[in-house]
């Protein structure tokens, strides 16, 4: 037992060992400061530059960069959709795989452009080499550029800057945050034992019987898998994402998975500071998504540490460690650590099967997706945290006689509607009515594996993964239609993978456009204000005080609206359970 | 302000302590409870409710829950006794419709209270006959009603003052107290930039002026008054809409939660009917029935802060009607709370308007005695409160009147002469300027004494001025007259600095006199020899600098400074021009309550965060209360942590609570909460306890409480 606490606090150490040095460099390259990549990077991005017409020096305003974030991601949604649908006239397909369905290769599109990474197919059997690698691969890093960039443009506006240039925030995110980031970290993969190749599957004699072939699946995994968890995208290159050996063969790569999953949403809270010239808010809006965090880890943690007590009645002992659905080699402690911190994140890689967590775990990976600023996704989850802030500045900050303020600009209508439409609206509208559809149709809709309590939450969390960008599964819903080869064999096409693929569309585009576009409004509107001196009479926003008031608002607003189906969902389960009924 | 500093200013020396002066002129407050309980009846009217989005739910649910009493399986068959669901169901609907009565109470009470202070107006601009003077300078009687802006009226003494005007002859007292309440008459004259206006329908009481009407009827001071009090003009103001706009998505986000309930409990019933029991499915599906799921919204959606946020701002603005302050609307008084600086003038706002009379210096070995003396022989014809405060501090010394007074002459102040002083036969007696004395003095022969100019930097260095005495030829001393600075205004200024308010005093004084004043008044900042331009510099420059800016005046030249400040405060003593540039108007021309004003507006906001923040919190305990009970059969039983009895004692204690807590927080919402000098973090500390911890817990007691009173089982 102690050494799984031990592993976790370690984890949690690192992470925020690493944020000062991180949070630095990322607010010395997005103020265009000097960096020690600038030599060899500047003429690759002046070249850029010149090459689509991007005049660099040049500031958008709130509606310009979501315009120009939109545009692009319509041109690479289609590169992507194009890329799938074609995959068998491409090269780099030693299996052959045929086109999947459309409404596959749709839900993939938008899962990828939207940093999502929602997978209803198995990227060994559905998908060519090409498509995974220019198709995803490629998407990662610009899903997670776009996200990094909005979350940037935020800031700036926040601390009353211009918003930048989107096409220069997005260059400059991938060539010095996450290009040399994944090239490092695909070198070490690989010298960890994360495949890198494109030969097709291995095929060798089984053990068993040397008579018997297997196939066994391989490719180029390692440079996927260090932007899938770095950029939050999390879609495996293998079904299983992270469980798989070829992924995350041992202890060393999981631990690397987790720090690179949640590095850079940590971070750019100190690049916050850096850019807000107050290092001691940036730590004190840091510790809120950091407490709950932890929270949520010691409540999976302790659920699968004492494990099922009906399995462990049929066992015969009091207490034995939920093993259902993880992988032996990472055990109890860093399966629930990492099902925190990929829900925490967004990334939405997994190293276990959710759907066998204790109901406290769904509990937490459901209360991680439904707050989104539990470090959230790239970029957006600092946005999403601060616009939190600046509702709890309104909220409560009128209790000190004054027209409330933040960082000296005035809350008013506009940052009201904005903030309060991006963080109380657009997530219950799309996780909650389609859910409430879905779960009005069991059968015909949803195809739940596990009816019950267990299965309101599979729906429901199918929803919430998609709405916060995360892409991770529950699983258990018959949302995956037949492989390209298995339909070129005659399976038919399922109606529930169909109503999954276009309803969770739904959810992942509202999830990501209504709110960077109102991210980036908010921004705007804030850095056009005068900004009002502090005295002693303006509510401070960097106290510790504040930030226990923001705590309370956070789970007051964000939590609060999501209370009924927590409470038929994981809440019910977990009682049914101590009656021992599950 | 013709001049900032050298002319006594005709203001009204408040008396009595501040709350003692917080009267509503002859309001009759009687049946004002009635009349607004009527009143909440007739705003059930959807055409008003509408308006308010919050409420406007409540009352869509009412009407819904109304047809389910009469039908409770209009919207699907429920699986329970049809008459104890008529009885919930019209339960439901009666503590709806009560909810919406309270907060329609709330909002007419305090408007009750400024209809009343404007039918108190109203009486007072009966029509009355008025002298117009025609062209050919024969008087007509006419209609005030008849009168235009540009005619000229005859006033004489028992005549009420028709319409508002300028007063371009006569001199002569005015009951004001139809508008200020203040008993006292005031002194009206014309040429006098201040004091030359007059209202109509205030009362002239001795002599007789003639007057150029200034406004057309109806858009007279008075009517506009009654307008702002009644309320009619009343727009949300700029955070009063920032706060609609977040109840009102607060409201749509639980809309949309409660709408999603059913189909997902239809699902969890589906299960539970295989699962469990045909009897627990149903239990789950009567728990999200049309009117329970209207009674969880009701519950959920911000109805305590929904139903009270009109009634804050209306009070609020009554608040400051009670202060004698008319303001033009509420934006103006919701800016007082966020100013940042108040620029104040020194004389008759940081100062009593008179120096009064603190030591006399001898100077040419005379003794004090004989300077006390002559000062006394000096005064004895100055009837200005200055020369009243020497004859006192004289006959202190033991001095007495040598003479008799009928044997003497008093000679007048002249600005030429900057002297005053008394001729008895052979002796000139005079006080005045030291450079004035100086010279008078020279002219008849006289020489200066060197202990005068240290005498008079002496008390130029205290802040003071220095008035020189001389009996003909000879000085015999220096008079310290002493600048007062009202008692109790440095601790005012040191809150107003812990709320983060800075003051700026602007005198006409040269630097020395000035930072001794600001000094001891405890101002942050002061600005000497100032001049009417500076004002406008001054704010113009603060607001440069993000800064909200408020400041008094009277005068005509402060009329683009009032304009251009963010709260301007007139004085009513003050012009015409002063009064239609600012956004405020002080019927006591008390320049002092300006810093009444930034408590009120501070006190206004703060009722509307404390009672959001508790509406909001309040939220937590009603989930705990409702949603265990409804879905008990989904087997969450044990998160019942207050043990209510069942689904329908919990529905109906929460509905109980949530419609008594608006009519339990009236009376702090029309009197605001308690305001208290402290710095934000201060603030922030006590009301987050009290509003935000105390709106946790205070619904889970209260609710418990009910619950254990009714009789449901």
């Amino acid at each position: 037992m102690l050494q799984g606490w031990i592993q976790i606090v370690l984890t949690l150490l690192i992470l925020v060992a690493i944020t000062p040095f991180f949070g630095r460099y990322m607010a010395r390259v997005f103020q265009e400061q000097r960096t020690i990549l600038d030599p060899i990077l500047n003429p690759v991005e002046r070249f850029l530059y010149s090459l689509v017409g991007v005049r660099a020096k040049e500031d958008m305003t709130g509606w310009q960069y979501a315009r120009a974030i939109l545009y692009c991601n319509v041109v690479m949604g289609v590169l992507i959709f194009s890329i799938i649908m074609f995959q068998q006239f491409l090269p780099l397909n030693p299996t052959g795989i045929p086109a999947p369905t459309w409404d596959t290769a749709l839900h993939t599109t938008i899962s990828f452009i939207t940093n999502t990474n929602q997978q209803h197919y198995s990227g060994e059997t559905y998908l060519s080499y090409a498509s995974q690698m220019w198709g995803l691969g490629y998407h990662m890093f610009t899903s997670a550029a776009t996200g990094l960039a909005v979350g940037i443009a935020f800031i700036r506006g926040l601390t009353g800057r211009p918003l930048g240039n989107f096409y220069v925030d997005l260059i400059r995110a991938i060539t010095r945050v996450l290009l040399p980031i994944s090239i490092v970290g695909a070198i070490v993969l690989i010298a960890a034992g994360v495949p890198e190749t494109l030969a097709g599957p291995a095929i060798v004699p089984t053990l068993e019987d040397p008579a018997i072939s297997q196939a066994i699946a391989r490719g180029p995994v390692a440079h996927f898998e260090i932007i899938k968890n770095l950029g939050e995208n999390g879609g495996g290159f293998f079904a299983i994402n992270s469980a798989h050996p070829f992924e995350n063969p041992n202890g060393l790569t999981n631990l690397i998975t987790l720090v690179s999953i949640l590095s850079i949403p940590t971070s750019l809270i100190y690049t916050y500071g850096i850019f807000a010239n107050n290092i001691k808010q940036a730590w004190l809006v840091y510790s809120i998504p950091f407490v709950i965090l932890v929270g949520f880890i010691i409540i999976t943690a302790i659920g699968e540490y004492n494990g099922n007590p009906a399995v462990n009645a049929l066992l015969g002992v009091d207490q034995a460690p939920n093993l259902e659905g993880k992988e032996v080699r990472f055990g109890w402690a860093q399966s629930a650590l990492f099902a925190v911190i990929t829900t925490a994140s967004m990334c939405g890689a997994v190293n276990s099967l959710h759907d066998s967590f204790m109901p406290n775990g769904g509990f937490s990976t459901l209360s991680n997706l439904f707050l989104q600023i539990v470090f959230g996704g790239q970029g957006t989850g600092t946005a999403y945290l601060f616009a939190y802030l600046i509702l709890a500045v309104f909220i409560t900050g009128l209790m000190v006689g004054r027209t409330p303020e933040f960082l000296g600009r005035k809350i008013e209508k506009r940052e009201v509607v904005l903030a309060s439409f991006l963080i109380l609206l657009v997530h219950p509208i799309a996780i909650l009515i389609p859910g409430a559809i879905a779960l009005a149709f069991p059968d015909q809709l949803a195809g739940i594996s596990n009816p019950g309590f267990h299965g309101l939450s599979q729906v429901i969390y199918e929803y919430a993964s998609a709405a916060a960008n995360n892409g991770s599964g529950f699983e258990g819903l018959g949302d995956s239609q037949p492989s390209p080869i298995a339909i070129a064999g005659g399976a038919t096409t399922s109606a529930t993978a169909l109503w999954w693929n276009l309803s969770t569309c739904f959810s992942l585009l509202a999830g990501r456009y209504v709110p960077i576009a109102a991210l980036l409004l908010l921004a705007d509107s804030m850095a056009r204000k005068q900004p009002v001196p502090a005295t002693t009479g303006t509510l401070r926003t960097d106290t510790g005080l504040f930030t226990g008031v923001t705590i309370g608002v956070i789970l007051i607003l964000g939590a609060l609206e999501f209370f009924p189906v927590l409470a038929l969902g994981p809440i019910a389960e977990a009682f049914q359970i101590a009656r021992g009924i599950g | 302000m013709t001049s900032m500093n050298d002319s006594p200013k005709p203001f009204r020396v408040p008396s009595g302590t501040r709350d003692s002066r917080r009267h509503t002129p002859k309001v009759e407050m009687k049946g004002l409870y009635q009349r607004a309980v009527k009143e909440s009846f007739v705003k059930l009217d959807p055409r008003i409710q509408v308006r308010n989005p919050v409420m406007f739910v409540v009352w869509v649910g009412t009407l819904v829950t109304l047809l389910l009493t009469f039908d409770p399986n209009l919207f699907g068959t429920l699986q329970a006794d049809v008459n104890q669901q008529r009885l919930l169901n019209g339960l439901i609907t009666f503590i709806l419709l009560f909810t919406i009565v309270f907060a329609n109470f709330a909002e007419s009470v305090a408007e009750g209270r400024g209809k009343a202070q404007a039918d108190a107006l109203r009486a007072t601009r009966s029509d009355t006959i008025a002298k117009k003077i025609l062209p050919t300078g024969s008087v007509q009687e006419i209609s005030s009603t008849e009168l235009r802006r540009g005619d000229l009226v005859k006033v004489v003494a028992g005549d009420m003052i028709p319409a508002d005007g300028e007063i371009i002859a006569g001199i002569g007292s005015v009951d004001e107290s139809a508008i200020t309440g203040e008993s006292a008459p005031v002194l009206k004259q014309p040429g006098t930039d201040i004091m030359s206006s007059v209202t109509g329908g205030t009362r002239l009481l001795s002599d007789e002026l003639t007057v150029r009407i200034t406004a057309d009827p109806g858009q007279g001071f008075i009517d506009r008054m009654i307008a702002l009090v009644e309320g009619a003009e009343r727009t949300k103001t700029p955070n009063e809409i920032a706060l609609t706009v977040l109840l009102a998505v607060l409201t749509l986000v639980f809309l949309i939660v409660v709408a999603n309930i059913p189909p997902i409990t239809g699902y969890v019933a589906s299960f539970l009917s295989t699962a469990t029991s045909e009897q627990a499915a149903a239990d789950l599906r009567n728990g999200a029935s049309v009117a329970i799921m209207i009674s969880l919204l009701v519950a959920l959606i911000p109805t305590t802060i929904g139903g009270l946020l009109s009634a804050i701002g209306i009070a609020g603005m009554d608040r400051v009607a009670q202060f004698n302050v008319i303001a033009t609307s509420g934006r103006a008084v919701e800016a007082c709370g966020d100013i940042n600086t108040l620029v104040l003038d020194k004389t008759g706002t940081i100062t009593l308007g008179n120096r009064l009379a603190a030591e006399f210096i001898p100077v040419n070995g005379h003794g004090m005695e004989d300077v006390a003396q002559v000062a006394l022989d000096a005064s004895v014809f100055d009837e200005t409160p200055e020369g009243r405060s020497i004859v006192a501090l004289a006959e202190r010394s033991g001095a007495k009147v040598s003479f008799d007074p009928k044997l003497a002459e008093g000679v007048e102040f002249s600005a030429r002469t900057r002297m005053s002083g008394t001729d008895l036969d052979s002796k000139e007696i005079r006080k005045g300027a030291v450079d004035a004395i100086r010279g008078f003095v020279r002219s008849r022969g006289g020489h200066v004494p060197p202990t005068l100019d240290e005498a008079y930097e002496r008390v130029s260095k205290l802040g003071g001025t220095p008035l020189a005495v001389c009996q003909n030829n000879e000085i015999y001393g220096v008079i310290y007259l002493k600048d007062i600075v009202k008692p109790g205004l440095k601790e005012r200024f040191d809150q107003l600095r812990r709320m983060g308010v800075r003051t700026i005093m602007l005198t006409g004084d040269n630097r020395i006199t000035a930072s001794v004043i600001a000094q001891e008044a405890g101002v942050d900042d002061f600005i000497a020899e100032a001049t009417p331009e500076d004002k406008i510099e001054v704010i113009r420059s603060e607001q440069a600098q993000g800064k909200l800016v408020a400041m008094t005046g009277d005068g005509t030249n402060d009329a683009p400074a009032l304009a251009q400040a963010n709260v301007g405060l007139a004085m009513n003593s003050g012009t015409q021009a002063a009064k239609e540039a600012a956004n405020m108007v002080d019927l006591d021309s008390d320049p002092t309550k300006l810093i009444d004003l930034v408590t009120i507006g501070k006190q206004l906001l703060i009722t509307r965060g404390a009672l959001t923040t508790f509406s909001v919190a309040n939220d937590i305990a009603k989930y705990f209360a409702i949603i265990p009970t409804i879905f008990a059969a989904a087997g969450i039983g044990a998160l019942n942590v207050m043990g209510l009895k069942s689904a329908n004692s919990a529905i109906i204690s929460a509905l109980i609570y949530n419609a008594l807590i608006i009519l339990v927080l009236i009376p702090l919402a029309l009197k605001g909460v308690q305001f208290r000098p402290l710095t934000a973090d201060q603030l922030l500390r006590r009301n987050i306890l009290i509003y935000g911890v105390g709106g946790v817990i205070a619904p889970f007691i209260a609710i418990k409480l009910i619950d254990v009173i009714l009789p449901f089982s």
